[in-house]
């Protein structure tokens, strides 16, 4: 019960964390890619860096088990495969399961019709699986850690991954400046 | 001009052209990143969305068809056979977004029915495309086993091999391919 319980409040904070920062806005989320908002890349990048250092350091304290976490299974042609088509839908709609959700949330139209594209995609999914099925479950390699595939530690591959997102953010800054301004 | 450039980059809040106000882009990012680390440190799990939609689908179809469920080599995973695909931590998690991000639509003065969509085309327009878009991505998910908060987001707070190739595949083809749909965008 508890468990459920915290999941509620633990949704809570992720649906205000994102809507407070702009997520229920289609056209805020592509400004990536056209170089007029990158708050895409500061949320999702600080926050991917906030987590990972978070987990190493309970991790070093005793206080969090990575081999009791869940980790994300790598098949390697499903992640690439369905990435791209995900990627494709993406800049279709401007919104993934999660931001459309919040868009939803607070009234946008767009948010809830991507929402229910999103029902009648899995829908067709699941109902032509036979079709999938190789692909699906080909390039199994188990929950494979990304630092073991450069063969560095953890601690290493995050701090780099710092590193690059701090460059992303000051390369995103500069480009911000330079781009044509888009009234949105 | 240039140093009331520098002040609005420093304020903790940034005013959207919508008059509304977001968080500072930085602050949003620590504060989900401190909630993506509550939800591995309490639930041994991170965030996702993606999953809680493929549930509800294989819930309701079981209600429709459970022979079919039963059949079918995707839904059986989750649905038929006293398993319960709505009684599960995503579904109550999602449910938990829905209610935060109303929350932040109220604090921010954000509620109201609207399209948005770029002034050079209809909403029609945009309506059928988040649709298209929807499907597509929907579809993805299924293939890649989760989206930008349970793959990518979360698989890279735990370093997952998968989440980061995920990651790539997603945002590198989405740079392309909103360059072939500027036309709905700028």
């Amino acid at each position: 019960m508890w468990d459920n319980i915290f999941a509620v409040l633990i949704g809570m904070g992720f649906g205000f964390a994102l809507e407070a920062s702009g997520f229920s806005s289609s056209r805020k989320i592509i400004g990536t890619f056209f170089g007029y908002d990158f708050v895409v890349v500061k949320v999702f990048f600080t926050a991917a860096i906030v987590a990972s250092m978070g987990l190493l350091y309970l991790s070093y304290f005793g206080l969090v088990d990575y081999s009791q976490l869940y980790i994300q299974p790598t098949f390697l042609t499903g992640a690439i495969v369905g990435g791209v088509i995900m990627g494709i839908g993406f800049s279709m709609g401007g919104f993934c399961p999660g931001t459309s959700l919040c868009a939803a949330a607070v009234g946008k139209l767009d948010g809830i019709v991507f929402l229910g594209g999103m029902f009648i995609g899995v829908f067709l999914f699941s109902e032509s699986f036979p079709l999938w099925e190789k692909m699906y479950d080909s390039g199994s390699q188990g929950s494979k850690m990304i630092n073991d595939a450069f063969g560095i530690s953890p601690e290493l591959f995050t701090f780099i991954l710092v590193l690059a997102a701090v460059s992303m953010f000051y390369g995103a800054s500069w480009v911000q400046k330079k781009v044509k301004k888009v009234e949105y | 001009m240039e140093l009331g450039t520098q002040k609005n980059t420093t304020d903790m809040k940034k005013i959207k052209s919508d008059g509304t106000t977001y968080l500072n882009p930085y602050l949003g990012g620590v504060i989900l990143g401190t909630v993506l680390l509550l939800a591995f440190y309490i639930s041994g799990r991170g965030l996702g969305a993606s999953g809680a939609v493929k549930n509800t689908v294989a819930a309701t179809v079981n209600t429709i068809a459970p022979e079919h469920v039963e059949h079918n080599a995707y839904y059986c995973q989750f649905a038929g056979n006293g398993k319960e695909p709505m009684s599960n931590w995503l579904v109550y998690e999602v449910l938990g977004v829905l209610a935060g991000a109303f929350i932040s639509g109220i604090v921010f003065n954000r509620l109201k029915f609207k399209v948005e969509h770029s002034p050079k085309i209809t909403s029609r327009r945009r309506l059928l495309f988040a649709l298209g878009g929807g499907l597509l991505f929907g579809f993805g998910t299924q293939l890649a086993r989760g989206c930008t908060s349970g793959a990518a987001l979360s698989g890279m707070a735990v370093l997952s091999l998968g989440g980061y190739i995920t990651m790539i595949a997603i945002f590198g083809t989405a740079f392309i391919a909103a360059w072939i749909f500027r036309k709905n965008w700028i």
